[in-house]
């Protein structure tokens, strides 16, 4: 089995871990002696790192080496969507042109606004949507944004009055968190027997106080919702608005639109549907689409065309902003290089591949893997064996491990999404190690990782004496 | 790998995702193992909601797209900015480019597996570390998105630990409008209102500011330096105020003004928000780093994430996401924030920024902020019918000038002579200063005068 490896530092003499900066060298000023202000309004001192260039890029250069990317080999995170990030959007992205000042005048940058149109465009295209926004900067911002622009929506229709979003027991823990930020109680919709929305419990959820049902489609176990336009039907005659949770359109993409299932508002990953690198944990980007009913409502500025100019204006009942600026903009400007670079025909083989990929690796596992047919990602069961241990000894396989323990619907659940850039080779390397672990005893999972820069974590200590600044290490 | 097995880009599919890379054969095979007829049969979806496609994007090669955007971003004027309020250029030195582009940091993911993260983890701990070391707050989150989502977000920490007395947020009169339409935003869902308090002369006004504040005041927030450029003085009056009304001490700020104003810990601050991309990134359109730390009683009721060290089962130190019990992963709509995806990367770039520069470059950039506004609010001052700076203060990278003339009008005639300013109000204009654009003082002090004549 091919191993995917990151460098392991160990060290028979200096410390068994690289240092931190401060440990390596650190310099205190005194600040009153070094500035012109008056000593009232300054401090006194400041201690920070002070290193030369060299040993700053090999600090950098050690820490990246005992760090996992997709460029070191499969990252199969459910829900997550980790692919191969093209190389030219980076060249996009650092064009002097694209990092102007955002308060530039409209006159001024016709060119960032031109991509901002085009993309709101693209977007709108391709969720089926009328209207666009790309200022919220992630996915849960843009979900927040969508039930701030609902919430606005039923107070302009006199509606005010709706006090409850309806969200799956299976759904991303951020729909709750972005439902109650709004300022609504959350009703949980307890899954179906097929681990779909059942109608008959979404019925009995309904009520005249529904301002909306958040819906990820497919769901968080991978499967589509087949019956979409009944569930649209009846979110829409209790006068309740339907939220699609874009972190699975990776699955749908070219196949199938939100708008066109009955959803009136939606959130797009840029980072995970349209290839910008995760950079550890962001930045991303969240546009959301509405239809026509809710333009309106969006956030400030909207970047329009008056025919001859790119303007910006303020849609009629705005919600106000939600991001200081024009959101996550060198993010925008990847998405939009990748959106022109694949085209109808990329997008759309986008979701085959990453569909044909997820129902391939599923059907090589000699895992319980519930439900079905799967669409991107599919949700294995470890079993007996412990899901977060499972993962751990997986990293000794040289993979990164899937998503574990969620959703909650499957017994210590494997969520695995392998995105459509991988290939059968690799695949089947992955399905090698989790049949590997698999086989495995208890002792050699709690045992693992054995083979990775550090050992099992001790997350107990952590937590029970927090040590967050090398002040707390001294 | 088998020679077999091997893909050539020859054989995979035309037509298709250009970076697949499945063969016919490849998919022809993997089809026979599931037992499907072809991939469209493995689409679970009705035909009635089935799309076929045509969205009229047309695929292009990658030189294709690179000259388009190149070409379409070349619209925007070229223009020197003297822009500021809250998103600063300073120079990027190339080393943060170079490390930060390693892939195995710019393709990794959150650090749920920490024992092959370690190296992210460790540098979000070191940018946590300068954060603490700069606030003197003990506690620094490892990133939001902005300045003004970091305050509304700040905002609703005050809900939560003073929520029971009051609902009002009290904002400067300086603080500009972007920021507070966020913050409102951020309080919709707790029934919560901003209200602001004057400034007198470019600073906080104590005597108005203590008649504004009530029992209903959870949070005072200021900012030093303001959105105007000025130093408060005092600001431990402002802290003293919030605190006799059980209020929290928000500042605003960002990590070049800490090294050299009032330590906020010092003033009283509770919580200090802002945003850090100024060093590491520049002002990019705004993409931003939202800086968030506070003291360490509020430890579990900070938003987002946060990394801590801890041992691994060698004893050997290691780091890993801590206190997750706060997070909407888990807490779900009991959590501190909904923030998942968050700005690591950025701040990745903002702490090799830090140790770049150094403790006395750091220093050294901070006093530069103060000397360049002086000089060329002296110089533009010497023009007929230009006053500046403003306010009697000091100033960090940005000053107020007031013309005879109309205030828009001025900043269409600079931007005609090549220089981007900000257009305040009627008579005032704001101009920004800082090492990536002092060389063209000259050139702009000529602009003005030729402008305002």
């Amino acid at each position: 089995m091919q191993r995917y490896e990151q460098a392991v530092w160990s060290e028979t003499d200096g410390p068994r871990y690289e240092p931190l900066l401060a440990e390596k060298n650190e310099r205190t000023v005194d600040v009153q002696e070094r500035s012109s202000l008056p000593d009232d309004v300054t401090r006194d001192s400041v201690t920070l790192p002070e290193l030369s260039e060299p040993e700053i890029a090999r600090h950098y250069t050690r820490l990246s080496q005992m760090n996992y990317g997709v460029e070191n080999g499969p990252f199969p995170l459910g829900s997550c969507t980790m692919k191969y990030n093209p190389k030219f959007t980076e060249e996009v992205a650092a064009l002097p042109d694209a990092a102007v000042h955002p308060d530039r005048s409209a006159e001024s940058t016709q060119g960032t606004l031109a991509v901002y149109a085009k993309l709101q465009d693209y977007l709108g295209r391709i969720g089926g949507m009328d209207a666009v926004t790309l200022q919220p900067p992630a996915g849960a911002a843009g979900e927040f944004t969508g039930i701030l622009v609902a919430r606005a929506y039923h107070e302009h229709n006199g509606e005010g009055d709706r006090s409850e979003v309806i969200v799956p027991a299976s759904a991303h823990g951020t729909n709750f968190a972005s439902a109650v930020m709004a300022g609504y109680d959350v009703v949980e919709l307890p899954p179906g027997d097929d681990g779909r929305v059942d109608l008959d419990s979404l019925e009995a959820a309904v009520s005249e106080d529904t301002a909306a049902l958040m819906l990820t489609n497919p769901n968080t176990l991978g499967l589509f919702e087949r019956d979409i336009e009944e569930i649209a039907d009846v979110v829409h005659d209790a006068g309740g608005l339907l939220y699609y949770d874009g972190a699975n359109l990776n699955a749908l993409l070219g196949q199938a639109r939100p708008g066109d299932m009955g959803f009136d508002i939606m959130h797009f990953n840029l980072h995970k549907t349209f290839a910008t690198p995760h950079g550890g944990g962001g930045p991303g980007a969240g546009p959301i689409g509405v239809t026509e009913e809710l333009a309106d409502f969006l956030p400030a500025p909207q970047v329009g065309d008056d025919g001859d100019e790119y303007e910006l204006y303020e849609p009629e009942h705005s919600i106000g902003k939600v991001h200081g600026a024009m959101g996550n903009w060198l993010v925008l400007l990847k998405a939009y290089a990748y959106i022109e670079r694949l085209g109808d025909d990329g997008l759309a083989d986008t979701s085959s591949k990453a569909v044909l990929n997820a129902n391939y690796l599923a059907e090589q596992l000699d895992l319980d893997v519930p439900f079905g047919p799967f669409h991107h990602e599919f949700v294995a069961s470890a079993g007996e064996q412990d899901a977060a241990d499972f993962a751990k000894r997986m990293l000794d396989y040289g993979v990164h491990p899937p998503t574990t323990k969620w959703p909650e619907i499957v017994s210590e659940a494997l969520m695995t999404e392998p995105t459509e850039l991988e290939s059968k080779d690799t695949l089947d390397q992955l399905a090698d190690a989790f049949n590997a672990v698999a086989d495995e005893d208890e002792q050699s999972l709690s045992d693992a990782p054995s083979s990775t820069a550090a050992g099992r974590i001790d997350q107990t200590s952590a937590a029970r004496n927090p040590r967050l600044s090398w002040h707390d290490l001294e | 790998m088998s020679q077999q097995t091997q893909n050539t880009r020859s054989e995979r599919q035309s037509g298709g995702s250009p970076y697949a890379p499945h063969t016919a054969a490849d998919v022809e095979a993997m089809l026979d193992v599931i037992g499907a007829e072809s991939v469209d049969d493995l689409f679970d979806v009705p035909p009635s909601v089935r799309f076929d496609g045509s969205f009229g994007i047309e695929a292009s090669s990658e030189q294709a797209v690179v000259r388009d955007v190149s070409d379409t971003l070349a619209q925007n004027e070229q223009l020197t900015e003297f822009l500021g309020r809250g998103r600063y250029n300073h120079y990027v030195p190339s080393v943060v480019d170079d490390l930060s582009s390693r892939s195995e940091f710019l393709t990794s993911y959150t650090q749920y597996q920490p024992e092959v993260a370690q190296g992210f983890l460790q540098a979000l701990f070191e940018y946590q570390s300068m954060l603490a070391e700069l606030t003197g707050l003990e506690v620094a989150n490892c990133s939001m998105y902005d300045a003004a989502t970091a305050l509304g977000e700040a905002a609703l920490l005050a809900d939560r630990v003073r929520g029971t007395s009051g609902s009002e947020v009290l904002v400067s009169d300086l603080v500009r409008e972007e920021r507070l339409s966020v913050l409102e935003n951020y309080l919709t869902g707790n029934d919560m209102t901003v209200a602001t308090y004057p400034t007198e002369d470019g600073i906080t006004d104590q005597e108005a500011l203590a008649d504004h504040v009530t029992d209903e005041t959870v949070m005072v927030y200021a900012e030093n330096p303001t959105a105007v450029g000025t130093i408060q003085e005092d600001l431990a009056a402002v802290g003293d105020v919030a605190d006799e009304h059980d209020a929290l001490f928000c500042l605003g700020t960002d990590p070049v003004a800490l090294a050299l104003l009032e330590e906020p810990a010092a003033v009283g601050a509770d919580v200090v928000v802002g945003d850090a991309s100024v060093l590491g990134l520049s002002s990019a359109y705004g993409l931003g780093l939202g800086l968030f730390a506070t003291r360490e009683d509020y430890l579990r009721q900070v938003p987002g994430r946060l990394v801590g060290a801890s041992e691994d089962t060698d004893d050997r130190r290691a780091y890993t996401l801590t206190l997750q019990t706060r997070e909407q992963h888990i807490r779900k709509e009991r959590a501190t924030s909904n923030i998942c995806t968050n700005q690591a990367w950025v701040a990745l770039r903002t702490a090799i920024h830090v140790a770049w520069l150094g403790t006395t470059g750091l220093v050294d950039l901070a006093e530069e902020c103060v000397q360049l506004p002086r000089e060329l609010a002296a110089e533009v001052d010497d023009i007929e019918g230009v006053t500046a700076p403003v306010h009697d203060r000091h100033h960090f990278r940005e000053f107020l000038m007031e013309t005879h003339r109309d205030a828009e009008q001025v900043a269409a005639g600079l931007e005609a002579e090549g220089f981007a300013v900000h257009a305040v109000d009627e008579h005032h204009v704001q101009v920004c200063v800082t090492d990536t654009n002092r060389h063209e003082c000259s050139e702009f002090v000529d602009a003005v005068e030729e402008v305002v004549a």
